[in-house]
């Protein structure tokens, strides 16, 4: 699936946008940490949440578990929100 | 020839080094290293000075440590930065890992070995480097663990710490750890087992000093050239401690009253074990945390600390409000010691004979967290 990444994490992918497999949010982030290493960690920490800012959206629905499905054919969208100074 | 002086800075808006002339008189500093992430502590491996050690994190990202293999001139990521281990058991408390603070190299028997103290507290070990890292279960597992650091919401502003990881340079099985909150902990056996070092240090009034979550060490250092001799900056007070001995003593009674024993930083003296300067800051009534009277000054003790000398000549004199953290104050080898204090303001201090006089090297930076000499 397609995958669109923010910018706080280009430095992992050099690019706006890449490509993953995975059937579910969990499966596409390690695939993304297989060809990008050190992502994972920086969007979910150690016990497999999600980090405080971080989202995940397809189309306008914000996914807020590891677990929900993906379909190839989706793009998945990495946000960051920014905040603070 | 004298060696030229480095020093890695860590600010919270990324790293910078600054190189000095042999004279140490006039410094250039780099660009800005990973602009824009939150840099708490970069150091350079004595073992190995091709290699510095870099953690940071940004406002949202997790955290991470970056490595240097060519004395700062790129970085990579390393492969298993620090983290707690996956909570298991269901109900078990989840320690998240907020940040890397402090960093220390190993023995020197031992190359590859580093130390990472963390927010909230941990201990995180590596064997290769500082490429993976594995957390210390004996100190991170402890079965007191929440008794010795308390709830995180009762930490320290930015995050409760584990800082000052010290390693005997006569044992490298002989370790110790400082927490805010947490107390003073020694081991003797390489991180498998802990036991608190707190006698003599006072707290804040109308807490029980027996609790360790409400001691808050600010700043330990081993003296090298007499590793039974400790010195501390803590949240009440200075202290020296002379082991085998077991109690600290207070020796920051001995400052002038209206400057009193509070602060951030400690530095000791490379070859002088009576040798030591901190950098007082103000904390009266609401804990303002800066420069006492807007005038900033670092004090010395040439005696052990049965009697401290103001150092401010060149400072300001008056109207500078700013403070220098725990991190952030550390000295060359060099004869006789430059100093070098890194401020909230963004300025780097530096005396070319140890503390009598002050220049100011750079300024307009961020807010600095740490720093630290090198050879590059």
């Amino acid at each position: 699936m397609r995958v669109t990444i923010p910018s706080p994490l280009l430095s992992y992918t050099s690019r706006r946008e890449v490509v993953a497999e995975g059937s579910c949010l969990a499966a596409v982030l390690q695939d993304l940490d297989r060809q990008f290493p050190g992502i994972r960690f920086r969007m979910i920490d150690e016990h497999d949440d999600i980090r405080t800012h971080m989202r995940f959206f397809i189309g306008s629905n914000e996914l807020r578990s590891l677990q929900t499905p993906l379909d190839a054919g989706q793009t998945l969208h990495i946000v960051q929100a920014l905040s603070g100074g | 020839m004298a060696k030229r002086v480095s020093l890695l800075v860590a600010t919270r808006k990324g790293a910078f080094i600054l190189k000095s002339d042999p004279a140490r008189r006039s410094w250039k500093i780099s660009a800005p290293i990973m602009l824009g992430h939150i840099a708490h502590h970069l150091v350079q491996d004595p073992r190995d000075p091709k290699l510095i050690l870099f953690s940071a994190r940004t406002g949202h990202l997790g955290p991470t440590i970056y490595r240097s293999l060519d004395k700062g001139r790129s970085w990579k990521e390393a492969s298993s930065p620090p983290a707690f281990p996956k909570a298991v058991a269901e109900g078990a408390k989840k320690h998240v890992l907020d940040h890397s603070f402090w960093l220390t190299p190993g023995h020197a028997s031992e190359p590859g070995v580093w130390y990472a103290g963390s927010s909230p507290q941990g201990l995180f070990r590596s064997e290769d480097g500082g490429n993976t890292w594995q957390p210390v279960s004996g100190l991170n597992d402890h079965p007191e663990y929440s008794q010795w650091m308390g709830a995180q919401e009762n930490g320290t502003p930015d995050g409760p710490k584990l800082h000052s990881v010290i390693v005997d340079p006569r044992d490298r099985n002989h370790l110790y750890v400082a927490m805010s909150s947490g107390g003073v902990h020694e081991s003797l056996d390489r991180g498998v087992t802990w036991r608190p070092l707190v006698k003599g240090m006072a707290v804040v009034e109308g807490f029980p000093v027996e609790q360790l979550y409400v001691h808050d060490p600010h700043c330990v250092r081993l003296c090298p050239s007499n590793p039974d001799r400790l010195y501390q900056q803590n949240h009440c007070g200075i202290y020296r401690l002379d082991r085998p001995g077991e109690e600290w003593t207070r020796i920051g009674n001995h400052m002038p009253k209206k400057i009193g024993d509070v602060g951030f930083p400690m530095v000791v003296h490379p070859r002088d074990d009576k040798v030591c300067w901190v950098f007082p800051m103000d904390g009266g009534t609401v804990w303002p945390r800066t420069a006492i009277d807007g005038k900033p000054a670092a004090y010395a003790t040439r005696d052990a600390g049965k009697t401290w000398q103001r150092q401010d000549q060149g400072m300001p004199k008056k109207d500078a409000w700013w403070t220098v953290k725990r991190q952030a104050m550390c000295g060359d080898a060099r004869d006789p010691v430059g100093l070098y204090a890194g401020t909230t303001s963004g300025e780097i201090w530096s005396s070319r004979n140890e503390g009598r006089s002050w220049q100011c090297i750079a300024r307009h930076l961020p807010e600095i967290y740490a720093l630290e000499t090198a050879e590059l």
